[in-house]
């Protein structure tokens, strides 16, 4: 072994002890009389100090040794473990770390300067930090020099790995108990037994088993080729090799996968730490727990979800965990408790992360929401309480009232749910005032395979990921006349009366596709962000488990492209992005408001970010529209099935009986509500309608479904409203051109409420 | 000192090219392309390189030069870069030429701005002229 693969190895254990000597130190931190933790710590450093005093790297070891006389006494009794001890140690292993970061980059230690930090910890050996010096002071020095000889005279024993292929991103493929060697090195004869665990293990390159992973993917490949020809082969001793080598490669696959799993507590151990200097930086009292370490996932999802965790517990730490004082005076202890536990649960991941702080305040959250103007007023009224602490996720949102190093600059939670999102997971929030906050991250196991439908389009195949498919649906060439309807170019579908935007995705992926006038219509029912849409492709095929690979960077920049998979007959097909196709096709408008939100906002712009709006014809004539979003369904309703239940219309509906509004009536009447002016009449439907059907636009307020009479259903329409104006006249919020008519935009729940209370007091 | 350099040729039409040999990965019989859609003209699909998905730049599109006729079945480079392996699709393939350094030029101001940029230089060799390319540039396309 070279000179440089000794350093490597050297470099490579360092960082895994101190990522130990970290947790320990704060462990010890909060149970300072733990033995065998402290004779741990003691072992780790020591070690440290001896390889490093061997490879000939002066200026750390005598930065490890001051600490490990420090640890001497301490492990003595001489001294007592203390805060100022531990904080001190913890800074000796962020020296070691930068000294590391310096050797692994120059090749040597250097330029930084540790006398300081030494004469603070031979200091705190003399006096014990708060503790009276010791009486009897012993010769740490003396106590260490024995081991040290013995330590320098065995060269350093390397860690007893097979095949050592070191880079930075090296990983052990099962995770050592992380003391292994270090208890190795420092020939400490009572720690035999862990020799068995640092024996079994050894450490392979990343890009070894990446690559291991690719080639059994094809050899699956390969398989299911055989596997289909032998369907048409009779030879029985061919079948039997067959079937043999089908059991092999799944059985291999399914190992090959498992060299990939890590357990998430290689993430979860570096918490200790980042919450006590949180909760220092931030002067408040943090007790850290945590569970479900040994939980398993893909290595490159534990990289990913690293980031967001911190920013969570940096946001929990800061925002929500009181201060002390503020703690005991709501009668809560005065250390807040941050709790993170991860599981699985149906084949996801979860990692909770709750503390007991002062919880989200929505009603706050709505004010912040407002004054910010990422959300009309309109749409807050009507969010629930989910809905509302929502909100934390989107981007430019802050509630923190000032600025600290720490959070509060309002890039944070939208970026933390870009980022698990991104790996295909969700996140979620749940608070409740004066108890406390809990956000729950849910992530796929892996991400190498998903289960995807794959559709055919212009004669190739693209894969859509089935996460966001909600079903089916295919109409033959009759249906498909009158199933298909346009409104204002737009083509829709009603699909169970809820009308579904149709994407063709020919037309977004500007492709020919096959003539489909005379063929069967398949609509694949996707999900984008809660919004439904139906893509419209030539043929449906099957769904196929595959193995998602990225996209190079000369065609990376595709929104609509998630990345490409090899099928079972090796050839390349496309992932689609559902998101990103829904943002081409205006199905969401997620990149507008982002944009939007990173510049000034003009002072309207908070209600002309194109919303999908409705147009419908009231009775009287006029055109209005409501947003889409009020929407629940459209119906119509035959004018025999109409009932009169005191003064209000009603009609039965699902089982249940539906109250009636006619929108341009109740408009009319509403200046007179309040007043004594009794509305007497009942008044008939407008004649138009009666040989007929009656349009009703069923709009929901919370449980309670209210029919919405109009005059006829006009368009959906996805329009920057240009010129508005004032209303004139009470239960409208503005009127604006739309389609070149003058359009009254309905405020519907002010209606509903205004026209509704006397009749079912249960709805306000 | 003058070092002999060894390139990997090929050629679009009549014009030879020439690629560092240690830059190309192997040479590829045609495959089935995988179009994709909304990409640059020059990416002419993604091929399957033993489970290694890779994109396929058509070096014509890449250098601006006429589409070669569809009864010709292109021929993959495959070259390594930093982001994987690219190919990058040839009329036909030639020889490994070793050539002396001394009849290398830098290429000529005429040229195009654009592809330019993708030349390193030309061999003068006895019966044709032969064009280096930069293989970092070819396969990174403008920002679109």
């Amino acid at each position: 072994m070279s000179n440089n693969e000794i350093l490597r190895e050297f470099l490579q254990e360092t960082h895994e002890n101190l990522v130990l000597l970290d947790s320990d130190l704060i462990t010890l931190e909060s149970n300072p009389g733990d033995k065998s933790t402290l004779a741990q710590v003691f072992r780790t450093l020591h070690s440290v100090k001896g390889t490093a005093g061997f490879l000939g790297l002066v200026k750390l070891q005598t930065v490890a040794h001051s600490a490990e006389s420090l640890l001497s006494r301490l492990r003595s009794g001489e001294l007592h473990f203390n805060q100022p001890i531990a904080t001190a140690l913890l800074r000796v292993v962020d020296a070691i770390r930068e000294m590391l970061a310096s050797i692994e980059a120059s090749g040597a230690e250097g330029s930084g300067d540790y006398t300081a930090l030494i004469a603070e910890v031979d200091h705190l050996r003399e006096t014990g930090g708060t503790q009276p010096p010791p009486s009897a002071p012993a010769a740490p020095e003396r106590i260490v020099e024995p081991v040290l000889a013995a330590t320098s005279a065995v060269p350093v024993v390397p860690p007893p790995s097979v095949a050592i292929e070191s880079s930075a991103h090296t990983i052990a493929v099962i995770p050592t108990s992380g003391s292994g060697t270090s208890e190795m090195a420092s020939g400490d004869a009572s720690e035999v037994r862990s020799a068995s665990i640092a024996d079994a293990n050894i450490r392979v390159d990343v890009d070894l088993l990446d690559k291991l992973m690719t080639l059994v993917g094809e050899l699956v490949l390969s398989r299911n080729q055989i596997l289909q020809y032998s369907d048409s082969n009779e030879d029985g001793g061919f079948l039997g090799a067959v079937q043999r080598l089908n059991l092999l490669t799944s059985e291999l696959q399914a190992s090959v996968m498992k060299t990939r799993m890590q357990p998430i507590g290689s993430v979860l151990n570096r918490f200790p730490r980042i919450v006590r200097d949180l909760a220092f930086a931030c002067g408040k009292k943090v007790r850290y727990e945590m569970d479900g370490q040994e939980t398993e996932l893909d290595r490159t999802l534990i990289e990913a979800i690293r980031d967001p965790l911190v920013h969570m517990v940096r946001n929990a730490i800061d925002h929500g965990i009181e201060s002390p004082q503020v703690r005991l005076a709501r009668g809560k202890p005065e250390e807040g408790r941050l709790r993170m536990v991860a599981f699985h649960e149906g084949g996801k991941v979860i990692i909770e992360i709750t503390d007991d702080g002062g919880g989200i305040d929505v009603a706050r959250l709505r004010e912040k929401a407002l004054l910010s103007e990422l959300v009309s007023p309109d749409v807050l009224t009507r969010m629930s309480h989910q809905e509302l602490l929502r909100l934390v996720f989107l981007p430019g949102f802050s509630t923190a009232d000032r600025v600290t190093q720490t959070s509060g600059r309002g890039v944070g939670m939208d970026v933390v749910r870009t980022n698990i999102e991104k790996i295909g997971g969700t996140v979620d929030i749940e608070s409740t005032v004066g108890e406390g906050t809990t956000i729950r991250t849910k992530i796929p196991l892996t991400l190498a395979i998903i289960p995807a439908l794959i559709v055919v389009c212009g004669g190739e195949r693209y894969a859509i990921p089935q996460v966001s498919l909600l079903e089916l649906v295919r109409l033959d060439p009759e249906q498909m006349v009158r199933g298909v309807e346009r409104i204002h170019g737009a083509p829709v579908y009603r699909l169970r009366d809820r009308l579904l935007p149709l994407v063709f995705l020919d037309e977004q992926l500007e492709i020919e596709s096959h003539d489909t006038s005379a063929r069967d219509l398949n609509i694949v029912v996707l999900q984008a962000e809660d919004r439904p849409f139906g893509l419209v492709v030539d043929t449906i095929c099957d769904t196929e488990e595959i193995v998602v690979k990225p996209l190079q960077k000369q065609i990376k920049g595709i929104a609509v492209l998630a990345g490409a998979t090899i099928m079972g007959d090796g050839r390349v097909a496309l992932v689609l992005d559902v998101l990103g196709l829904a943002e081409r096709a205006n199905v969401i408008s997620r990149t507008k408001s982002r944009a939007l939100s990173e510049h000034e906002l003009p002072p309207q712009s908070s209600e002309s970010v194109p919303e999908p709006l409705l147009l419908f014809a009231s009775n009287a004539g006029g055109q209005m529209a409501i947003p889409l979003s009020l929407v629940a369904r459209l119906e119509e309703f035959p004018h025999a099935t109409i009932e009169n239940l005191g003064s209000r219309q009603v009609v039965q509906y699902r089982g249940g009986i539906l109250p009636l509004i006619d929108v341009s009536r109740e408009l009319d009447q509403l200046p007179l509500r309040g007043s004594t002016a009794q509305l007497a009449t009942i008044p008939e439907v407008p004649s138009q309608h009666d040989a007929g059907s009656i349009p009703v636009i069923v709009y929901a307020e919370g449980e309670q479904l209210v029919g919405l009479i109009v005059g006829k259903v006009l368009d959906i329409v996805h329009e920057q409203i240009a010129a508005r104006s004032r209303a004139n006249r009470p239960g409208v919020l503005f009127t604006a051109v739309v389609q070149e008519r003058v359009t009254e935009f309905v405020d519907i729940p002010m209606l509903v409420r205004e026209t509704m209370f006397d009749v079912l007091p249960s709805i306000t | 000192m003058s070092t002999n350099h060894q390139y990997c040729t090929f050629y679009l039409g009549e014009q030879c090219f020439g690629l560092d040999v240690l830059k190309v990965q192997e040479i590829v019989r045609y495959q089935t392309l995988t179009r994709v859609p909304l990409a640059h003209r020059v990416v002419r699909g993604l091929i399957n390189l033993r489970g290694q998905i890779v994109t396929a730049i058509d070096l014509r599109r890449r250098l601006d030069l006429p589409d070669r006729d569809e009864a010709c079945e292109p021929v993959n480079v495959v070259v390594q870069t930093d982001d994987g392996a690219v190919s990058l699709l040839v009329d036909e393939i030639g020889d490994v030429l070793e050539v002396p350094e001394q009849e290398f030029e830098r290429p000529p101001e005429t040229l195009t701005r654009s592809t330019r940029d993708l030349i390193q230089g030309v061999y003068k060799l006895p019966d044709r002229l032969l064009v280096i390319l930069d293989p970092v540039r070819v396969v990174s396309l403008p920002e679109r």
